[in-house]
């Protein structure tokens, strides 16, 4: 396939964008600027950039708890997600949801989810608004191979199968669900081989490999428009703990370097390389560009305010009456 | 005016939405050509087809969460759970992913669906198919909740339901369906607000508030007590998030005796809040006694028909209970 160069670009710029937001906000975490807990994607990145980059405009996605590398794919806003990391009024959630909960409605992202598995029929739901409103879109949903055990995701995937949504169901197997591996918590090796069971067709791509994952999400679009649901296992490696309280007594340093070996921002630099697609410099510049983007996040969300307490119930309840009420979120209306 | 079932009313309110806004859909197990398990929708399918009333698989967590979802993004889902025991299997949507995702978003989107559920015993379906999960639901910020009593409120109350952004449980009580009362001519187009209580017996020597199956039983007693010289208001709460506080300590305040009476077990029962409301507002110095609750036995609801009559509360019981209040 023949990518433009303007993609190429796009691509690396937003896998170094995410593991350079990632890298600051876990320093901002050994700093104590912020509370709760995180769960990088480092190592991951290729995963949601690559498939939310071959997403069309009106397609909507659920992410999950461990989804930088999904909002940035989908391009959202570095300086609000920024916000909302560090709890400020300006954040995507006015500083009520943190990152478990990023949500930009106006990109199509109906939201990160802290419910293991959560967002799975979240994101049938949308998918039946698509078709029912017979719009060419479809509905990609996010989840690590810990949430395939849920109910939800075998509920949903029935679901979508039989009443035949336009959904893709993406599962970033990073082998581990915090500490157990896919070992201990599935009989089977082949992730993809559960969508059988629901007639639905399941396929397993290199995660690691941008490039692959962006043309697989581009025919399996295609194939949904016309034939309903997919699943697509994407195996790649989490690099870090699971979360901030994570001490990794569960694998080998061997075992995480030999990933780390399989870095997919490097792999992607060396072949833009390779095949001349971009310089050391240009190269250089996308590196230099995602630092100074992220910094210029922190420092929008370092001046940004607090949540006030007089603002804590806006929201709780919306107001207003459908009859006269479009709703505004989501793309489908 | 003429006279409907409780059921009939359920699916006009319905019937005659989904006429006018093509973004209202139903959905549920077996709700399409079998009509639904106690037949609210029954000839919903055959007028509206398969792509607005959908049967859906057996799984009441996926379709749920289904709903949320197609709710966030254009369509107005009703979805029916054919008992209301089986909530506890949509909980996490319901609540996770529906109740909280406005607040959640920062006020991005909202969730405008209906949770239609029959709840209630009497039917002899023992403990499984025969709960009252009022206060399950009412302990979460971001849902309504509301309990029809009659026809005519049953109607007004879901198009109001139906209408409004938020997630809204609706429970409907399963021995009312076939009972029948007054409901305006379909093209009379009355809502119901959420957030009212309504006084369904005026009287001035003692309150009882009460909801859903409880508020035809306790007017019934009201009727017996008024030919002895007892005179007692009853209050149908109707929607207990929001709840109508107002009209509530209106009527403690003017009887100054307070009965409050509801099917679900008593402890951790909706009840309790009923009374401190009361117990803490200016009701509280108008009153002759102290607030009194009769909710069912802290038992599941047994098979055995003379058993289950007596674990939820009677005639005789509240008649009791007011007696030992005057
Ligand atoms: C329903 C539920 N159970 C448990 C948790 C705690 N938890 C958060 S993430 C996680 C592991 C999830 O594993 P996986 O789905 O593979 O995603 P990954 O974290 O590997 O990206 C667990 C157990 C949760 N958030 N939700």
């Amino acid at each position: 396939m023949k990518l433009s160069k303007g993609l190429f670009g796009d691509l690396y710029l937003k896998m170094v964008q995410t593991r350079n937001f990632e890298e600051t906000a876990a320093r901002l975490f050994v700093e104590g600027k912020v509370h709760g807990t995180a769960h990088f994607c480092i190592g991951e990145e290729a995963t949601g950039v690559g498939v939310c980059s071959a997403l069309e405009k009106e397609d909507m996605i659920t992410q999950t708890h461990r989804g930088h590398n999904q909002a940035i794919g989908r391009g959202m806003d570095l300086k609000r997600m920024m916000a909302e990391f560090l709890g400020k009024e300006t954040g995507y959630c006015k500083g009520k949801g943190g990152c478990m909960h990023i949500a930009d409605f106006s990109v199509g992202s109906l939201g990160a989810n802290g419910v293991v598995g959560g967002g799975i029929p979240v994101a049938t739901g949308a998918a039946l608004s698509q078709k029912y409103f017979k719009k060419s879109n479809i509905t990609v949903c996010f989840f690590g191979d810990g949430a395939t055990n849920e109910g939800a995701f075998h509920e949903s995937l029935n679901l979508a199968s039989v009443w035949k949504l336009p959904v893709l169901f993406v599962c970033t197997n990073n082998y581990y669900g915090m500490s157990t591996h896919i070992s201990k918590s599935m009989n089977i090796t082949d992730i993809a081989s559960r969508a059988a069971s629901y007639g639905m067709k399941g396929i397993t791509v290199d995660g690691n490999d941008i490039l692959a994952i962006y043309e697989e999400t581009l025919k399996a679009r295609e194939y949904i428009l016309k034939n309903g649901p997919l699943f697509m296992v994407l195996n790649t490696y989490r690099w870090m703990g699971h979360s901030k309280s994570d001490s990794q007594v569960y694998r080998t340093k061997e075992e995480v370097n030999e990933w780390k070996l399989k870095c997919p921002i490097k792999r992607f630099r060396e072949y833009l390389i390779k095949e001349k697609i971009f310089t050391e410099a240009e190269i250089g510049a996308f590196d230099k560009k995602a630092q100074d983007d992220v910094a210029a996040a922190v420092d929008f969300a370092n001046a940004s305010p607090e949540p006030k307490i007089e603002n804590i119930f806006d929201d709780v309840y919306a107001d207003g009456d459908m009859r006269t009420q479009k709703p505004k979120n989501g793309f489908v209306l | 005016m003429r006279e409907i079932s409780y059921a009939e009313a359920i699916k006009e309110a319905m019937s005659e939405e989904m006429r006018k806004d093509n973004r209202i859909i139903l959905m549920g197990e077996d709700v399409a050509v079998y009509g639904g398990a106690f037949g609210v929708s029954r000839g919903m399918f055959e007028e509206f087809g398969d792509e607005r009333v959908r049967d859906t698989p057996i799984s009441e967590l996926g379709f749920t969460g289904c709903a949320v979802g197609a709710a966030m993004t254009g369509l107005i889902p009703i979805v029916e759970i054919m008992f209301s025991d089986f909530i506890t299997l949509a909980l996490e949507q319901l609540v996770n992913q529906g109740a909280k995702n406005r607040f959640q978003f920062g006020g991005q989107g909202s969730v405008p669906m209906v949770l239609r559920a029959p709840g209630g015993s009497g039917t002899g379906a023992a403990e499984q198919h025969s709960q009252s999960m009022e206060s399950w639901v009412c302990n979460v910020p971001g849902l309504k909740v509301v309990i029809p009593s009659t026809p005519y409120d049953a109607k007004g109350l879901l198009k109001s339901a139906i209408y409004d952004p938020n997630p809204v449980v609706f429970l409907e009580q399963k021995l009312l369906y076939r009972v029948k009362g007054p409901v305006p001519e379909p093209g009379d187009d009355y809502t119901v607000p959420l957030g009212k209580a309504d006084v369904k017996r005026e009287g001035r020597d003692i309150t009882i508030i009460t909801y859903g199956r409880m508020v035809p039983r306790c007017l019934k007693v009201a009727e017996k007590l008024a030919a002895k010289g007892t005179d007692v208001e009853v209050v149908d709460v109707r929607s207990l998030v929001p709840m109508d506080k107002k009209t509530l300590i209106a009527s403690a305040k003017k009887t100054g005796k307070v009965l409050i009476v509801h099917e679900a077990c008593q402890t951790g029962g909706f009840g309790g809040e009923i009374a401190a409301v009361i117990a803490d507002s200016e009701a509280f110095f108008y009153l002759d006694a102290p607030i009194r609750r009769l909710g069912g036995l802290d038992v599941p609801i047994p098979y055995n028909p003379k058993l289950e009559a007596q674990v939820v509360p009677t005639e005789e019981k509240i008649t009791a209970a007011i007696e030992s209040l005057l």
